[in-house]
């Protein structure tokens, strides 16, 4: 059901206005050919009078008389086979390799459908992403989203590098691959991340999408829902466990408040649109799995805070929607300290039910509170020496600072090519435990401390 | 005789239709070829406004639009508990058998199973005149609930006739009511009820018996009552989810609404697996017998998400009619009001504050003042309650957003969430000095009258106590601690045993989950003990040091982790702190 209009009334900003068209589906892709080259459009408002179309690849040339829109009856689709796999595209999912269309097995809608809350299966079984950071205190279970919070500058890709290429689940062999999907990032970035996955070989069980820094801007609107169509066809009808990374998501954000701006929207807070929750969750509770299927799709969307302030509606957003968040920060990335998580920011929602015995072992729920507990009150302790000095603080005080440091250097910080097991986290843990007096470890059972404590200091 | 118009207008949620003949305000229409479900909320002209509440992608002008001629309802009846809702009340388990993993649209189901048969027994027989709220049987539901069967709220007259006692489906006929103009009503086991309307009540009540919720910082610092209000603001990560969870798992009631109101699917799910498997602390049966979910996720449609706590206070009123003490979970709502600010928008209308619509403080307002303690209509006399519990999610944590200060005005309890505690690791991360509770005199009284005579004497001597800490620490930041007096020193010890022995629970420890009042007053009872004993030894002259590691606190800081057999009596308790305490004395001597 194809219908064309020549009646272009309005450009502004990356919408156009087509009169006449009477019957325009809501959501429905519009093509614009001007002079041979075609772009991609959707529908945003519909009437019996006009639609109003965004254009993806912008409106820059754009010349109303010549142009010639065509509505063609559906909305976005994307051609899914296992033939995407090693495969790249462009942000909205034309290959950009080189090579020819992948083989379609059937195509789907991008914008996919949500989940029934009653066919989802609780996630709970452990990530080991080698990084003590995140597996001790933070812990990523498969089908969470657990997105990075960073700013610029800050080392979100190599931590997320390192995450795609050590992160396995215990004791199994699956079938695995990573869907990639870039926005606005600069080509630097994007090549890190397909180096990366190059030279630890998962290249060949990846899909890329690519929208980089001087790509459309509205394109990007639609390259994270790309991306998610192709992992849900893997993960729940092919039954892959597919790890998603998205980055980065302030400049999807970004394109979405340039189009409430072009309809005129009344605006939310810093100019973005009131419905930004509500677009957010529809990318980022596509993580998840289905019980009866053997794939599952874990999220980490990246985003850069601006000004390093989570209270920023994106990182604030994020944060309401996803399960917990990995939080960087420039104090340790000043250290020296890498990968510079700040465990006390940081968050693992689902944590609780993916670990202890059976999953990990039964002392690491305690051990990781305990070392929760003892790092804020060495960082509280720290800050009261800056202020009065080292004399005011109490001994305890002093070797809470003490443990403070000790906890950075040792446990958080780490090589980029460590590949720590849970067992060596828990390891350090203990290790820097020993440090506080017995009667210190008040989150631990007395069962625990008698066999997992070291014996003597070191 | 239904009416058709057709769709002149497609923007999101919002449609705008032409050529329905008597549109009614609120009335369910169905939209387009995939009878998507709507709802009007707006009349201009020969224009109609219907927010849908499924998604629209493909949706075009000239589909048609059907009306129904009923106002957006909810089925009441048996099979409403241990079942799951979307945020229109279709069975989300039977959603998934028609449909699969994924939300398809346009399905219609309905709310309560037609086919399954529940025992009926009457309780009355024919004859006799009835009106609305009055028992006609019971029907037992679960393991937990005893369903009563009742006239519904608007039907008055003779009962003429009553079905015998037996198995029914839900929409099978009763019982027959003449009513004064000679109209018969056949009754059923289930009834509808517009979700906008309260359920009509004899009249509200003053009561000041607490809703015990088993958290040691809500029941004993901050309480609520039956039939109160309270909300839980904080920013993301700071733990609203899990004291949500706490609370609809342990608060003694009868009932446990839970709205899932734009919040994480996964969410939900942990709710579907641990319910049915925990115990129900007063009945022994599952949890799950006593809890109805109404699940709308953050990414289904978003007008549903509006209904989503309608649907819910609806299906609540109408297990308090039964005379049941009920409380309903809303989290989060500012996801329902941020659902009413993008219609609002979409109408263009003018907004008030932050883009929400002007009406949001009365529609907050309005929709907790459905809560309370009340006498039920009918026979036989009766009280019920809705307890109202509202996550508020405030961007930044910034409590000056619109939908906290309009919570705040219309909540009489408020439990303030506070990101540092839940940096640090201490949970529930409710801020006890800032956080406060408008029933405290009231329940304090209750407490003092039921349970000890010097509850609420001791409740303010610990929060004396964490007060006094505050100051101190701003004292210690400036010169430091070795400044400070013994006794000043001892204060600051007290409060971190209340902050870490008392005020922290583990919400995820089989045995810290839950604690009995009992448990609660002898754990507070003994530290207040152990300070008045070391202050006044320590203003005697007593060295301090080897009074504050005295051997009994630390068997006060496992107190929490006992199992509720395993704890003493406080007489016993309060024998064993002066005992140990007078030994130190011997072995000083």
């Amino acid at each position: 059901m194809i219908r064309e209009f020549r009646n272009i009334s309005e450009v502004n900003g990356p919408l156009v206005f087509v009169e006449g068209v009477s019957d325009a589906g809501y959501g429905e892709l519009v093509e614009f050919q001007l002079n041979g080259e075609i772009r991609h459009g959707q529908v945003l408002e519909t009437t019996d009078r006009f639609a109003l179309v965004q254009v993806f690849e912008g409106t820059q040339g754009l010349t109303p008389k010549i142009t010639t829109a065509r509505f063609l009856g559906r909305g976005l689709t994307f051609g899914v086979s296992e033939g995407i796999l090693g495969r790249v595209f462009d942000g909205l999912g034309e290959p950009l390799d080189g090579k020819p269309e992948p083989f379609v097995d059937k195509y789907v809608d991008i914008n996919g459908a949500p989940i029934n809350p009653v066919s989802r299966e609780y996630p709970a079984e452990f990530i080991q992403t080698g990084i003590s950071a995140i597996d001790g205190m933070n812990t990523l279970v498969r089908g969470q989203k657990l997105p990075i919070f960073s700013g610029s500058g800050l080392p979100h890709a190599r931590l997320a590098a390192q995450i795609a290429s050590q992160a396995r689940v215990l004791s199994s062999e699956e079938k695995f691959a990573v869907v990639f999907a870039a926005m606005g990032i600069t080509f630097e970035e994007a090549n890190f991340f397909i180096q990366s996955f190059q030279k630890t070989g998962a290249i060949e069980r990846s899909v890329l999408f690519l929208n980089l820094a001087d790509d459309p801007t509205i394109e990007r609107i639609a390259t994270p829902r790309f991306a998610l169509a192709a992992a849900e066809y893997l993960a729940f009808e092919k039954d892959m466990h597919v790890l998603a990374i998205l980055t980065d998501m302030t400049n999807y954000c970004e394109a979405l408040r340039e189009i409430s701006a072009a309809r005129r929207e009344v605006p939310g807070r810093r100019g973005y649109p009131g419905y930004m929750y509500t677009d957010l969750a529809s990318i980022y509770e596509r993580a998840g799995r289905v019980k009866g299927k053997k794939g599952s799709i874990t999220q980490i969307p990246i985003l850069t805070m601006p000004e390093d302030d989570r209270t920023h509606p994106i990182p604030d957003l994020t944060g309401y929607i996803t399960e917990g968040q990995i939080f960087l920060s420039r104090d340790l990335q000043h250290k020296n300290i890498y990968p510079p998580i700040d465990v006390l920011q940081s968050l693992s929602r689902l944590m609780q039910r993916g670990i202890g015995e059976g999953h990990t072992r039964e002392d690491h729920s305690a051990v990781s509170n305990q070392l929760y507990a003892a790092y804020a009150r060495g960082k509280e302790a720290r800050e009261l020496e800056v202020v009065l000095g080292e004399a005011a603080l109490t001994d305890l005080d002093r070797l809470y600072v003490k443990f403070a440091d000790r906890l950075e250097l040792e446990f958080i910080a780490q090589g980029e090519d460590e590949n720590r097991t849970i067992e060596e986290t828990l390891t350090i843990g203990w290790r820097l435990l020993r440090m506080l007096p017995r009667s210190e470890l008040k989150r631990i059972r007395d069962e625990y401390v008698n066999k997992y404590l070291p014996k003597v200091e070191s | 005789m239904h009416q058709q118009g057709y769709v002149v207008r497609v923007a999101g949620p919002l449609v705008t239709a032409k050529g329905l003949e008597k549109p009614m305000m609120y009335e369910v229409v169905r939209v387009g070829e995939l009878k998507l479900f709507g709802e009007i909320i707006g009349i201009e002209k020969d224009l109609v406004y219907i927010q849908v509440y499924e998604d629209t992608n493909g949706l075009r002008p000239g589909e048609i639009v059907e009306s129904t001629g009923q106002l957006l309802s909810v089925e009441l009846g048996p099979g409403l508990t241990n079942n799951i809702f979307d945020g229109i009340q279709r069975p989300l388990e039977r959603l998934r058998e028609e449909s699969g993993d994924f939300l398809t649209r346009g399905f219609s189901v309905n709310a309560l199973d037609r086919e399954r048969k529940w025992h009926f027994v009457p309780l009355i027989s024919s004859g006799v005149e009835v009106e609305g709220g009055n028992f006609l049987g019971e029907v037992t539901e679960s393991s937990t609930v005893v369903h009563k069967i009742m006239v519904p709220p608007n039907v008055k007259g003779t009962l003429q006739w009553i079905a015998s006692e037996g198995d029914y489906t839900v929409d099978e006929c009763i019982a027959k009511v003449q009513g004064p103009d000679g109209t018969v009503h056949e009754l059923q086991l289930m009834q509808r009820w517009p979700v906008r309307i309260p359920r009509p009540v004899k009249e509200k009540v003053f009561t000041d018996v607490p809703m015990l919720t088993g958290q040691r910082i809500l029941d004993v610092f901050f309480p609520v009552i039956k039939g109160g209000t309270a909300c839980v603001p904080g920013p993301f990560g700071s733990g609203k989810t899990v004291i949500q969870h706490q609370l609809a798992k342990w608060s003694d009631v009868d009932v446990v609404v839970y709205v899932g109101c734009g919040e994480r699917g996964n969410e939900m799910t942990e709710v579907l697996i641990e319910f049915p498997e925990l115990k129900d602390p007063r009945t022994g049966g599952p949890l799950m017998d006593r809890t109805v979910l109404v699940a709308n996720t953050s990414n289904m449609p978003v007008a549903a998400r509006e209904a989503s706590v309608f649907t819910g206070i609806a299906i609540a009123e109408y297990y308090r009619d039964m005379g049941y003490d009920v409380a309903l979970m809303a989290d989060s709502t500012s996801r329902w009001a941020e659902a009413m600010r993008e219609i609002s928008t979409r109408l263009e209308e003018m907004p008030g504050e932050e883009g929400y619509p002007a009406y949001l403080a009365s529609r907050i307002s309005a929709f907790y003042e459905r809560s309370g303690f009340v006498k039920c209509q009918g026979s036989p006399e009766r009280t019920g309650s809705v307890t109202v519990i509202g996550a508020v999610s405030p961007p930044g944590g910034d409590l000056s957003d619109p939908v906290v200060q309009a919570t705040l005005r219309s909540v009489q309890v408020f439990w303030g969430l506070d990101q540092d505690l839940a940096f640090a690791r201490h949970f529930p991360a409710i801020n006890w000095l800032n956080s406060y509770s408008l029933y405290l005199d009231r329940i304090g009284e209750y407490y003092n009258k039921t349970f000890a005579g010097d509850w609420l004497k001791k409740r303010n001597e610990a929060m004396a106590i964490l007060q006094r800490e505050s100051e101190l620490l701003e004292l210690v930041r400036l010169v430091g601690y070795d400044a400070l007096s013994t006794e000043e020193q001892l204060f600051l010890e007290t409060a971190r045993s209340l902050r870490e022995d008392f005020l922290q629970q583990d919400a995820f420890d089989d045995v810290d989950s839950y604690c009995s009042l009992r448990k609660q007053y002898v754990i507070l009872s003994s530290i207040l003990l152990v300070h008045d004993i070391i202050l006044n030894r320590i203003r005697k002259g007593e060295d301090y040091a080897s009074l504050i590691s005295n051997p009994i606190r630390e068997r006060i800081s496992q107190l929490r982790w006992l199992r509720e057999e395993e704890i003493p009596d406080w007489r016993q308790m309060q024998d064993a702190i002066t005992k140990s305490f007078s030994e130190e004395v011997k072995a000083h001597d």
